[in-house]
């Protein structure tokens, strides 16, 4: 056991299964000596050489296109882009190619690798740095797509994407990088994909949240429980493919739900989980789903990105609009 | 490979380190002193500017910043030999040619403040926002100079990145288009030895960055870039040649880094610092053309001290002039998504100013 941060999990994760398995290898940019910007490989490249910690040239997709075909030929390669902003460099090589391997060969080949990314908001970062981008891969056939909210989920998740047989991406929320410390495992461990996890049981509405809104559903469920209404808190962890029984499980509990994320409104995730929630358990709504989302504008400037940014306000008036349908 | 050694050899070079200067290119390039003495008062306010922005920052007073010192006569050099009426797509670190293209550092200071109205220049400055994407500029230069030749109008294009661009296919791509089509365009890479945490050898086998012109059997030029004088030569042959149809060029401008990569970042992870000192004893810009100009006689102790505090004062005027600037209100973003807002959008846009007004 120690008491890490996300990043330090994540870390722990790559470093262990680098132990465990020689075809592991690392490549992204300054992830070798400078041990990543967040610091997530530090340390690893004195760890496991430069030969499985690659610092590659600065190209987006020479890094992912270079790692399909490493993992066609049966390496495990875990990439990193520097931000998730950057990724739209290499989206052909995403889209197109890592999670069409198995498809279009009919099986016979397949591409099992993980693109790490850190991503989201209230940072003050410069353009690009903070874009919510989930549902652009949730809406490929052939990816998974995972967020951890947490140190122990982040290591276990990690682990287990490592070892999926399926191209994952692994986003990863920045603002939640050292947001807190929490004991997690020395040893291997999995936390299953595709399973939401309930993080805080509750009878009277439903909140989806994942990554870095977990915090906020957390924190107003907590209010709420001061004043006697229980809200369930779903942290989705895997957001595609999404664990969609545990939700409908939830919503026939409370008859309410309300989807959280930073990403843009319309065609993102939220708008998924309400289409598929109306469908099969729509005859359990006391009230119609709600979504609290950013804007449909591009990420905004620093100055006013708090404002862009789904936040507990806009949560609670959901919640209030929720309640007193 | 005799004509990648001819690329390959000692960059040009006008003014030694020592200050000591080549009079036969001094004089072929025929600039009058006041001309020479206004490229020091634009690399002297480009470093001033640069310290003082890095103060705010630990101050808190903008966000994520990324240092440009030591690359001044490459970024004023170059944007010297511009007219106004070319087009500039630069990236987040090339503020100095923006500045000396008219870029005013009051909308500098509110970009970095991390204010809409800082991504917006004057009507008449044809300066792009500062690029974050690594080479995105690269291809959309190509662009902007196949307009200019469409229309039949006399403006290049420039288009400025690093080393570490170079290894991304917006370079490749956008190179070839102009190569292709013969473009209008100065492809102008400040090679700083550094992107990032990564040496220039671990992001290219190639000896040079001049070499990969060949490739698109393009005019390629590799230059000192801490000799302001040799800096704008080069320069202002890519523009003149693109001007009179001769299609692009690639300059390598052999630059350093001499700060951290931003403000976020910690150099001590990845390099020497005796490698910095050295380049800055060698080679630093301003200490040199420094001394080429006293030793023209054209500037003195005494009259730098006067060029200094003008410049600090004209800096601190127009940094005021910014923080008195409040921030746009999030509800402008939304008139900037498209011509016109479409209806979902706008009503997003009133939910945000009724947020806004009633304080929630
Ligand atoms: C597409 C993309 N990938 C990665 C980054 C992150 N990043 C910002 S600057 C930088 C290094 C750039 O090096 P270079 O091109 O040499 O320019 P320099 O910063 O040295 O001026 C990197 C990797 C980015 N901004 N965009
Ligand atoms: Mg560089």
């Amino acid at each position: 056991m120690a008491n890490l941060t996300m990043v330090e999990a994540i870390r722990d994760a790559l470093k262990v299964e680098m132990e465990n398995n020689e075809s592991v290898i690392l490549l992204g940019e300054d992830i070798g000596k400078n041990g990543g910007v967040f610091r997530a490989t530090d340390g690893l490249i004195d760890m496991f050489g430069e030969e499985r910690v690659v610092d590659t040239p600065l190209a987006e997709s020479g890094i992912v296109g270079a790692s399909v075909g490493l993992a066609i030929n049966h390496m495990r390669p875990v990439a990193e882009i520097q931000f998730l902003g950057f990724i739209y460099e290499t989206m052909d090589q995403i889209c197109a190619q890592a999670a069409r391997v198995r498809f279009r060969s009919a099986g016979r080949f397949s591409a099992p690798l993980v693109i790490r990314s850190p991503f989201g908001g209230g940072v003050r970062t410069p353009e690009l740095h903070a874009d919510s981008l989930e549902a652009l891969f949730a809406h490929t056939p052939g990816l998974k797509v995972v967020m951890p909210s947490n140190p122990y989920d982040a290591k276990g998740l990690l682990i287990s994407a490592i070892r999926d047989e399926n191209p994952v991406l692994f986003l990863e929320p920045m603002k939640l990088y050292r947001a807190s410390r929490e004991e997690v495992p020395s040893e291997a461990y999995t936390v299953p994909l595709h399973k939401a996890n309930i993080i805080q049981s509750g009878d009277e509405i439903t909140i989806v949240a994942y990554g870095p809104t977990v915090p906020i559903a957390t924190s107003v469920a907590n209010e709420y429980l001061q004043k006697g209404i229980s809200i369930e808190v779903i942290d989705l962890r895997t957001i595609y493919p999404i664990d969609f029984e545990t939700i409908i499980a939830s919503v026939e509990k409370t008859g309410r739900l309300i989807i959280v994320h930073e990403a843009v409104k319309t065609g993102g995730v939220g708008g998924e989980i309400a289409a598929h929630i109306s469908q099969h358990a729509f005859f359990s709504l006391r009230s119609p789903i709600t979504r609290v989302t950013g804007y449909d504008t591009p990420y905004p400037v620093a100055s006013v990105e708090d404002d862009w940014l789904p936040n507990v306000v806009r949560l609670r008036e959901a919640i209030e609009e929720s309640l007193n349908c | 490979m005799q004509i990648l050694d001819e690329i390959n050899a000692p960059y040009h070079q006008i003014i030694k380190s020592t200050g000591e200067v080549d009079d036969q290119q001094l004089n072929d390039l025929n600039l009058s002193s006041e001309l020479l003495l206004e490229m020091y008062e634009w690399m002297l306010k480009a470093r001033l500017l640069d310290e003082r922005l890095l103060k705010m920052q630990r101050q808190g007073r903008i966000g994520t910043f990324a240092p440009y010192s030591g690359q001044e006569a490459s970024q004023i050099g170059s944007a010297f030999a511009l007219k106004k009426s070319d087009w500039m797509f630069p990236s987040y670190r090339d503020i100095g040619s923006c500045l000396v293209h008219g870029m005013p550092i009051e909308q500098l200071v509110l970009y970095l403040k991390g204010f809409l109205q800082g991504g917006s220049p004057p009507e008449d400055v044809k300066v792009l926002p500062v690029q974050i994407i690594i080479g995105g500029q690269i291809p959309q230069a190509a662009g902007c100079a196949w307009a200019s030749k469409i229309r039949k109008e006399q403006d290049v294009t420039i288009s400025y990145f690093g080393d570490g661009a170079t290894s991304q296919g917006d370079f490749h791509e956008g190179l070839n288009f102009a190569s292709v089509l013969q473009l209008p365009v100065v492809f102008f890479c400040q090679n700083n030895q550094w992107a990032i945490s990564v040496p220039i050898e671990k992001q290219m086998a190639t000896k040079t960055i001049a070499q990969k012109a060949i490739a698109y059997d393009m005019k390629n030029i590799r230059v000192d870039g801490n000799d302001v004088l040799a800096v704008y030569k080069a320069t202002l042959e890519a523009v003149e040649h693109a001007r009179n149809g001769g299609g692009p060029t690639l300059i390598e401008a052999v630059t350093y880094r001499i700060g951290p990569h931003t403000t976020a970042d910690d150099p001590k992870k990845y390099r020497e610092q005796t490698e910095v000192t050295q380049w800055v004893d060698e080679k630093e810009p301003l200490i040199r053309y420094k001394k080429f100009l006293q030793n023209q006689g054209l500037l003195t102790e005494e009259s730098e001290q006067q060029l200094r505090q003008k410049l600090e004062l004209e800096i601190s005027t127009e940094i005021e002039k910014a923080e008195k600037i409040v921030a746009e209100p999030l509800a402008t973003s939304f008139d900037h998504v498209y011509d016109q807002p479409h209806a979902n959008l706008l009503e997003q846009k009133i939910e945000v100013e009724k947020r806004t007004a009633e304080g929630r």
